[in-house]
């Protein structure tokens, strides 16, 4: 849908600092709508806008554009946004492959680009941009934490499992570099793949004390109900992304219990984010997960460095969001060198809540201050 | 490798086999009596799986669901068929794939429209919850072995159905001579309508069993597609003995390529890069698999004609 | 000049006179938007060799778009990075130059057909348009977990490769380039048609036996045109990925093996202009109804039932009349 929220919802309460700069900021929002992965383009763009909505972020024009995840179109769509909408911002990419398409080239036009999910490596590190913001985590991240919290609790045997592709093998090899116990099976799978009975039967043979599995989207769920149904009592963890509220309905309570490792939760105690959790519910009638979490902070931070500089002003505009001075739904946040967040993340475990809905709780905390692996290759 | 293990390994081969040979059928069947090429298949195991979802989160009954998905499948196939696939029998295979195509879009588009974007729930009846201890010492989920079952049992019943009933008789003479049966005063229109809602039903319970395994959503009924074209060309296009015996091998193969390749791989180049490639080569074992085959065999392991 | 020469030559003015009038006008997305049109029926007038005058239906012919464009990838990064890409049996470090680019895209592309056209022209029928599915999903696969290249995530092209005496980085001068090239591949395309190779082409499609009492290996015949018809998707996909400067495999994907298909039937198969006008079409359509909604498959689904059921021949079938051969 292209969607011109001409959000002139005049601004409430000019309060803040400065709305002095009144120039129209127009962000281009390419995001999966369609096929099997709309769930997180939908949640990503309903909690970008409800950002703006909250911030009564005046002038701030969204354009609304369905990927259907393939990267070509993305590159067309962006192309379009950037030449003919001419738009200032470009946002609301979830998948790797189609950021690694489309960041570089936008960038290199001179537009912003600021990251609601994906954090593919190189532009953490060599392909680093100064226009390039990844207000979510690094790719990495919410493995690593994983393996850090693995590691912590002294469990001695795992098993690791993701599918065969970039992200996977990021995945399994962010969760060894902080887990150092024995892996006692590391299997990667067809991209895809939806029967896991060979890999279950794999795991139910290795004698591991816990799984980590990083299966995103249907892959996970299909891992998930098969798992339960298996007879395999061996605890299992994983990403935020495999327990997050958009698939942990299609799951069912197989899910209750496990252990899942993300920079947010929405039981995470701060007032920002209680203010987000209720208003999202109220909004679109479903608890948000972390995607919607995630872009909620990037409208936020456009509305904030919108209100401190203009967008035409470029160098402003940079320094304004590279300050990130916003209210985060993850309570406090910054900007490493690289763009990327320094944040802290969480243990979460899958409980019903007082209405017998699947959702997430904080059990306890991986990471303080975590910054990723590869800042050290940025040249910023 | 143990025993126990690898007889586990069969199992799954063997119930990914015959999930796959539910598809299979259908669209063999199809293509062997209409000679049409049907790449929106995957849509009816797609509408399967939803309405067994959506029937069931409405009535708690899973089984009530399973009615339902043979139900919406069938009538969707046969809705599709009385006001679009019959205008494309008589045109080339081009035709029928552009138009199968965007029915496809349709599809997808249509169902997301009706059910959301997000996955929905569909859990295994608390009947076949849980798993049981084969002879042998191996635990082996219910459900997996209710699928064999069925699949099986679908098999069979297909056979009887082909091989002893009128309609089978009539869509034995549609496969080997398409005018021939008009000739006869067969109502062909009504026969193609009838088998491509035969077809249709398979898929959909097909969609609808494996929909307690897996995820129900959007464009799950691509990749079991995909996979289902290679087992009935492989087979034999049009033989439903070729179907069978394909899905068997595709299922076997694919499930114990995925488990012994690494593990074979290991052994020669070590475990640091075995894990990756010997994925990477599982990926792609059905479809060498199917390459040789046609070399050897172009017309597939059972040719129905010629 | 028959109604068909006509059209034609109005498609190829008008395909040319669209990104003038759009730079004209300041707006130059249009000029890569006219790129991609030209690309894509680049790709289809390779396919439409073997498809529509061949017969042969083939569902994978996105390899050769995925292995043209990853050609291209592949050696531009080489030569950024100046890392060798060969040491035997000669150097070879990769190239930032098109041309070079092509011959290397054309070249890997005949390998390939080469050796997918010697097994799956065994067959014919459904198993044909299957098999050669099948070796489409063993380069996909292949390309999704081969990690040197960037696996799923594929890879990036830092700057569009070059040409001697033309700036590629400018949409207008790329897009000559691209058109250039299309023109030429029609032209090829139809002096094939017109050829004693391409009478035995489409005689073999009508009738195996005929042809092979008169002497002429049918065989050998579509092997030879399923290799120029990979090596002009080829070279298609590698201006594809120096569009985009971005190749992934996505590219090889079954879904553009169909869309290849769909664009030629679009516009007719068999026709010289066939999958120009098809590929004009289906970029415009993607890109209007993408703009106008959410649920713009939808209706391209059913804009695409529309044609098949209503307009036999495609859009060029239904301006100038029936096909003249069948």
């Amino acid at each position: 849908m292209r969607n011109l929220i001409g959000a002139s919802l005049l601004a409430c309460g000019l309060g803040v600092s400065g709305f002095a700069f009144a120039e129209p900021v127009k962000v281009g929002m390419i995001t999966t709508l369609s096929g099997g992965g709309a769930g997180l383009g939908v949640d990503a763009r309903d909690g970008f806008m409800l950002a703006l909505k909250l911030a009564g972020a005046k002038d701030i024009e969204v354009v609304t554009e369905d990927d259907a995840m393939k990267p070509e179109l993305a590159v067309q769509i962006a192309d379009k946004m950037i030449q003919s909408d001419k738009v200032d911002i470009l946002t609301g990419i979830i998948w790797s492959n189609l950021a690694m398409a489309v960041v570089p080239n936008a960038v290199a036009q001179g537009k912003f680009y600021l990251s609601v999910n994906a954090g593919p490596s190189p532009l953490a590190g060599a392909k680093c941009d100064k226009n390039y913001f990844n207000v979510a985590y690094q790719n990495d991240n919410f493995h690593e934490a994983a393996g850090n919290y693995a590691q912590a609790e002294g469990i001695k045997k795992m098993f690791i499992l993701a599918p065969n592709y970039p992200a996977g093998t990021d995945s399994l090899n962010g969760f060894k570099r902080f887990y150092k116990g024995e892996l006692v099976g590391e299997v990667y799978t067809k991209l895809g793949q939806t029967d896991y009975a060979a890999e279950i039967a794999q795991i139910r043979a290795s004698g591991a004390d816990s799984v980590f599995f990083f299966l995103p989207g249907g892959m996970g769920i299909a891992f998930m109900k098969q798992y339960a149904q298996s007879g395999v009592e061996i605890p299992v963890m994983g990403p935020g992304f495999s327990f997050s509220q958009d698939v942990l309905g299609a799951i069912g309570d197989a899910a209750l219990g496990a252990k899942n490792t993300a920079s947010w939760s929405p039981d995470l105690d701060n007032a920002k984010n209680k203010e987000f959790v209720a208003a999202f519910t109220g909004e679109y009638n479903r608890l948000p997960s972390i995607y919607a979490a995630q872009a909620f902070d990037t409208g936020s931070l456009i509305a904030a460095a919108a209100a401190k500089a203009s967008v035409k002003d470029a160098d402003a505009f940079r320094a304004a969001l590279a300050a990130a001075e916003f209210d985060s739904v993850r309570g406090k946040f910054k900007f490493n060198t690289n763009h990327h967040p320094i944040q802290d993340f969480y243990v979460r475990e899958v409980i019903k809540n007082g209405e017998g809905v699947l959702t997430n709780k904080i059990v306890a905390t991986s990471f303080t201050d975590h910054q990723d692996a590869y800042v050290k290759d940025c040249k910023l | 490798m143990q025993t126990a293990l690898l007889i586990e390994q069969l199992l799954n081969g063997l119930q990914f086999g015959v999930m796959l040979f539910l598809m299979a059928a259908g669209l063999t069947l199809i293509f062997g009596v209409m000679g049409l090429i049907n790449l929106a298949h995957g849509s009816l195991y797609m509408i399967g799986a939803f309405a067994c979802a959506g029937v069931a989160a409405a009535t708690g009954s899973f089984w009530l669901g399973l009615l339902a998905s043979l139900a919406a499948a069938a009538a969707a196939g046969a809705i599709v068929e009385m006001t679009i696939i019959r205008r494309l029998y008589g045109r080339d295979h081009l035709d029928q794939v552009l138009a199968t195509f965007a029915l496809i879009l349709i599809f997808s588009e249509g169902t997301a429209w009706l059910f959301g974007s997000f996955p929905l729930y569909l859990d295994i009846p608390p009947l076949l919850q849980g798993a049981v201890e084969l002879p042998g010492g191996v635990r082996y989920p219910i459900y997996r072995l209710a699928i064999i079952g069925v699949g099986i049992a679908a098999a069979f019943g297909l056979y009887l159905l082909i091989a002893r009933t009128r309609l089978g008789m009539r869509i034995r003479a549609g496969e080997s001579d398409r005018e021939m049966i008009g000739a006869l005063g067969v109502d062909i229109r009504s026969l193609y309508t009838v088998v491509f809602a035969l077809g249709a039903a398979l898929a959909g319970l097909a969609g609808a069993m494996v929909g307690a395994l897996q995820s129900v959503q959007v464009g799950m009924g691509e990749p079991v597609l995909i996979l289902a074209f290679v087992i009935i060309v492989i087979g034999g296009i049009g033989s439903i003995k070729g179907a069978f015996v394909g899905a068997i091998l595709v299922g076997v193969t694919d499930t114990m390529g995925r488990i012994l390749l690494p593990a074979l791989l290991t052994a020669m180049i070590g475990p640091a890069k075995a894990a990756g490639i010997g994925a990477a080569i599982a990926s792609m074992l059905i479809y060498i698999v199917m390459a040789l085959i046609l070399a050897f065999r172009p017309q597939g392991l059972f040719a129905a004609r010629g | 000049m028959s109604r068909e020469t006509l059209l034609n030559a109005g498609l190829a003015l008008l395909l040319l006179v669209l990104p003038l009038a759009a730079t004209a006008l300041g707006e130059p997305f249009y000029v890569s938007l006219a790129t991609r049109m030209a690309i894509l029926a680049l790709a289809g007038v390779g396919l439409n060799l073997a498809l529509g005058f061949g017969g042969l239906i083939s569902f994978g012919h996105a390899a050769f778009f995925g292995i043209g464009g990853y050609a291209a990838g592949i050696l531009a990064g080489h030569a950024l990075n100046a890392e060798p890409l060969l040491s035997w049996p000669f150097e070879f470090s990769g190239s930032d130059q098109m041309h070079v680019v092509w011959l290397v895209a054309a070249l890997a592309s005949a390998l390939a057909a080469l050796l997918i056209g010697a097994i799956s022209l065994r067959t014919s029928g459904v198993y044909f348009i299957m098999i050669t599915l099948a070796f489409a999903q063993m380069f996909y696969y292949f390309a999704i977990s081969w990690p040197a290249y960037g696996g799923e995530d594929g890879l990036s092209i830092a700057i569009r490769n070059g040409f001697p005496g033309l700036n590629t980085a400018l949409p207008m001068d790329f897009f000559l380039i691209c058109y250039v090239l299309l023109m030429l591949a029609l032209v090829l395309s139809w002096r094939i048609r017109d050829s004693r190779f391409g009478a035995a082409l489409q005689a073999a499609r009508q009738n195996d036996v005929r042809v092979a009492a008169l002497g002429i290996e049918p065989f050998r015949t579509r092997l030879a045109a399923f290799i120029l018809s990979g090596m002009i998707t080829g070279v298609a996909g590698a201006l594809y990925a120096d569009l985009n400067r971005f190749v992934s495999p996505s590219m090889i994907s079954w879904q553009m093996s169909g869309e290849l298909i769909v664009l030629i039937i679009l516009g007719g198969a068999g026709r010289l202009f066939g999958p120009v006008v098809g590929a004009m079409l289906f970029v415009l359509l993607e890109f209007l109804l993408g703009g106008l909604t959410e649920r713009w498959q939808l209706f391209l689904g059913v804009i695409l039932l529309g044609v098949v059921l209503f307009a036999r021949g495609g859009v060029i079938g239904l301006l100038v009349g029936r096909a003249r051969h069948g």
